[in-house]
């Protein structure tokens, strides 16, 4: 008898360390989960927070009222007057490679800034203005810390000239580093220090406004027929077959038809939000459907009975009572339909929205890019300086998505009722 | 009284008025659900067409069984491999393997955490980490592309190193482990339904016999839940299969016929991608051949689609 017993309390024991072990096992899995997403989402954050702030070099420029016309700025060579600013600044820079080396400090689009700043304060004419323009991306990434200066000069973008000049100007507190506007407020750009993601928000919101007003009544409708007027056939059921499959299509596959249907055949604006919108509105109704099908079936049967019981005819009773009653689930459904639109790439490639654009689109019908694709862009692009840009153009995708799906779980929790 | 005349009247008319009406409307409504067989009905007629055109070029013959693709084709006629090669075959055994390799992340992480969150999680836990996991989803392919091409990628090649082989910097294994991530919450999440679907009876006669949580788990809900299961992993790989940025991103682009995990391989997205973005001429078979492509994905991931379906259907039939 007391064999048994030990047998059984020994057994007993192995058995409760098995239990135990699997329930790690599973917490395990959750934590390498979550570990991983931690270290992708906190890789990106620390890469990109950086490209927030961009250094601000301070020249002082002679803007002497015989070198600048002030009725046709457009025409004064800013480029020059910035260079001989830099060479007085610097005199010992003589020789033509000492002089280039030097002209790289400062962005290739500083000229530009100069003459805008000129343009708004014309008061500076015929003084010798103390202006702040971009540092060149290099010295941008140098000062933010990404470059090693003990590194062999051969191994850097920087030559030791450069950066004594660069210490010279950080002890003189003419180089800052500020806010950088221009990441939100311009388009895309081939020089990192200018690039910004204006262009590729308005592409994608166009995108997805072209994708809900096409894929929401259409996914409405559709999951209104399937739940109230639906007749138990044949038809029915290869749409709701059809719908659930479609749900299932690589997102790629939706960029070929794209490509061939609405390019090629009824050719559709290339690159266009236009088309970007049709494509994702495509790939957005089986999402849609779905969820306003759930949301159509959660009304109770009391209320169409109710409104029948007064006198309304079915397409009154769904119209006026049941679809109401349904809109939060639908909006919600609608709103998780557009962020996953939001992230898609793939079929914006088949279409073309890949293509280097500057300006910032104005309507559905101008070339434009899409968020992600610039982020695919960047992503692509050698230098050192879109590196901080991709991540930060991630950050502010994921932001997007957040309040997205944000706004999704309050319509949610408001609206929600249970029956 | 002639009021109420008047009021009958109005009812009987708006009635007939009614009965048109709501046709309209039913019509307008199959109308709006028949766009989802249109879109279906359009995908397969346009890859069809397309990929017909290419196949009057390309035999199918050469297509599904040659051994090497290199779609170049050459400017002038006389250059040097003028014709270029449409061979699928290293297309699909990388696309395979890259599938392959996430899955083998995929499966045992996403089914032990569907596992915990079913049997283990307390309510409130659960409330915390079934949003989190589902956040993995939310994420867009194109940042976890970057990340394995920017992170995941150098940190294989410098493990590689220090144990003296090499990884090539665009190994299948970094596009795989980061797609295997990315589909962990859609084993997850299905696998979590399966094994919530198991009749609570099977669980109380499991515990009344004496056996442990861990037991029961093992020999009986998860017996019972395998082809609820294995639907759902279906459903996972031809999400892999057809997965696109990770890939272009991290895999590579050169067309390698080979297991090793360590070594470039390409899949059947990435060429779609790289036939067809940037400008194209659109009679030449090199762009043809993306629809052919397409075609093939579509067939894949199609029958892997309706199959599933079909399991997990069938399965919830069983339970309900």
């Amino acid at each position: 008898m007391t064999d048994h017993i030990d047998i059984i309390s020994v057994d007993g024991s192995a058995r409760h360390r098995a239990q135990k072990r699997f329930k790690s096992y599973g917490l395990l899995a959750i934590g390498l989960s979550l570990t991983f997403l931690f270290i992708m989402v906190g890789s990106i954050v620390l890469r990109g927070s950086s490209a927030f702030k961009q250094s601000f070099v301070q020249i002082k420029i002679e803007l002497s009222a015989d070198a600048i016309d002030a009725d046709n700025i457009k025409r004064v060579r800013f480029g020059k007057l910035l260079k001989q600013s830099l060479r007085n600044k610097f005199p010992e820079a003589t020789s033509r490679k000492d002089k280039k080396q030097l002209y790289k400090l400062v962005s290739p689009t500083a000229e530009y800034s100069v003459r805008k700043q000129v343009e708004a304060n014309p008061t500076l004419i015929g003084t010798s203005a103390k202006l702040w323009v971009r540092t060149s991306s290099d010295v941008d990434m140098y000062l933010k810390g990404y470059v090693d200066a003990n590194l062999d000069e051969s191994k850097r973008r920087l030559s030791d000239l450069q950066l004594e000049w660069i210490s010279l100007l950080q002890r003189e507190n003419k180089i800052e580093s500020r806010f950088n506007t221009k990441f939100f407020t311009g388009g895309d750009s081939r020089e990192p220090e200018q690039a910004g993601v204006l262009g590729a928000v308005i592409g994608s919101a166009l995108s997805l406004l072209v994708c809900f007003m096409l894929s929401f009544p259409l996914g409405v409708l559709a999951a209104v027929y399937l739940e109230e007027f639906a007749p138990k056939n044949r038809l029915s059921r290869i749409i709701e077959v059809n719908i659930n499959n479609l749900a299932a299509v690589p997102s790629i596959v939706f960029g070929l038809l794209g490509l061939a249907i609405f390019l090629n055949f009824f050719g559709l604006p290339r690159s266009t939000p236009m088309v970007g919108g049709m494509v994702l509105a495509l790939m957005t109704l089986p999402t849609i459907i779905i969820a306003s099908r759930t949301s159509v079936r959660a009304v109770p049967s009391s209320i169409r009975e109710a409104a029948m019981g007064i006198g309304a005819n079915k397409v009154q009773t769904t119209f006026h009572h049941v679809v109401p009653l349904a809109m939060p689930g639908m909006l919600t459904g609608s709103i998780i339909g557009m962020a996953q639109a939001l992230g898609e790439t793939a079929p914006l490639l088949m279409i073309g929205m890949v293509a280097f654009i500057v300006d910032v689109p104005q309507g559905i019908t101008d070339a434009a890019t899409a968020l992600p694709v610039q982020i695919f862009l960047w992503a692509d692009s050698p230098e050192r300086g879109f590196l901080e840009k991709t991540s930060a153009a991630i950050m502010v995708l994921l932001a997007f998505l957040i309040v997205m799906n944000l706004v999704a779980i309050i319509l949610r929790r408001r609206f929600e009722q249970r029956w | 009284m002639q009021q109420c005349n008047l009021q009958t009247i109005n009812i009987t008319r708006n009635a007939v008025g009614r009965k048109t009406r709501e046709m309209l409307v039913i019509a307008l409504l199959l109308a709006c659900s028949l766009v989802a067989v249109l879109t279906t009905a359009g995908i397969i007629t346009s890859l069809a067409f397309e990929a017909f055109r290419f196949f009057q070029e390309v035999s199918l013959f050469d297509f599904l069984f040659g051994l090497e693709w290199s779609p170049q084709t050459a400017l002038r006629s006389d250059q040097v491999g003028s014709s270029g090669s449409f061979g699928a075959i290293p297309l699909i055994t990388g696309t395979l393997l890259i599938s392959a390799i996430a899955m083998a992340v995929a499966t045992p992480l996403g089914l032990l955490s569907a596992i915990y969150l079913a049997e283990y999680a307390s309510n409130p836990a659960r409330a915390i980490i079934k949003p989190l996991l589902e956040l993995l989803a939310g994420i867009p392919t194109v940042v976890y592309g970057f990340f394995a091409a920017l992170v995941i990628a150098p940190m294989l090649r410098n493990t590689g190193e220090t144990f003296g082989f090499v990884i090539s910097s665009e190994s299948a294994l970094a596009a795989g482990l980061t797609m295997g991530v990315m589909i962990i919450p859609l084993v997850s999440s299905l696998s979590d339904d399966v094994i919530n679907a198991v009749p609570q009876t099977l669980r109380d006669a499991s515990y009344g016999l004496g056996a442990t949580q861990a037991e029961t788990i093992k020999q009986v809900i998860f017996p019972a839940a395998i082809p609820g299961i294995a639907g759902s992993l279906l459903l996972a790989t031809s999400r892999a299969i057809g997965e696109t940025m990770i890939v272009v991103m991290a895999a590579g682009l050169a067309a390698n016929l080979t297991a090793n995990p360590f070594e470039a391989v390409t899949t059947v997205t990435v060429q779609i991608a790289t036939l067809l973005t940037g400008d194209q001429e659109f009679d030449s078979a090199k762009t043809l051949s993306a629809f052919a492509l397409g075609l093939l994905l579509f067939i894949i991931t199609l029958c892997l689609n309706v199959v599933s379906l079909k399991i997990v259907d069938r399965y919830k039939e069983q339970y309900d």
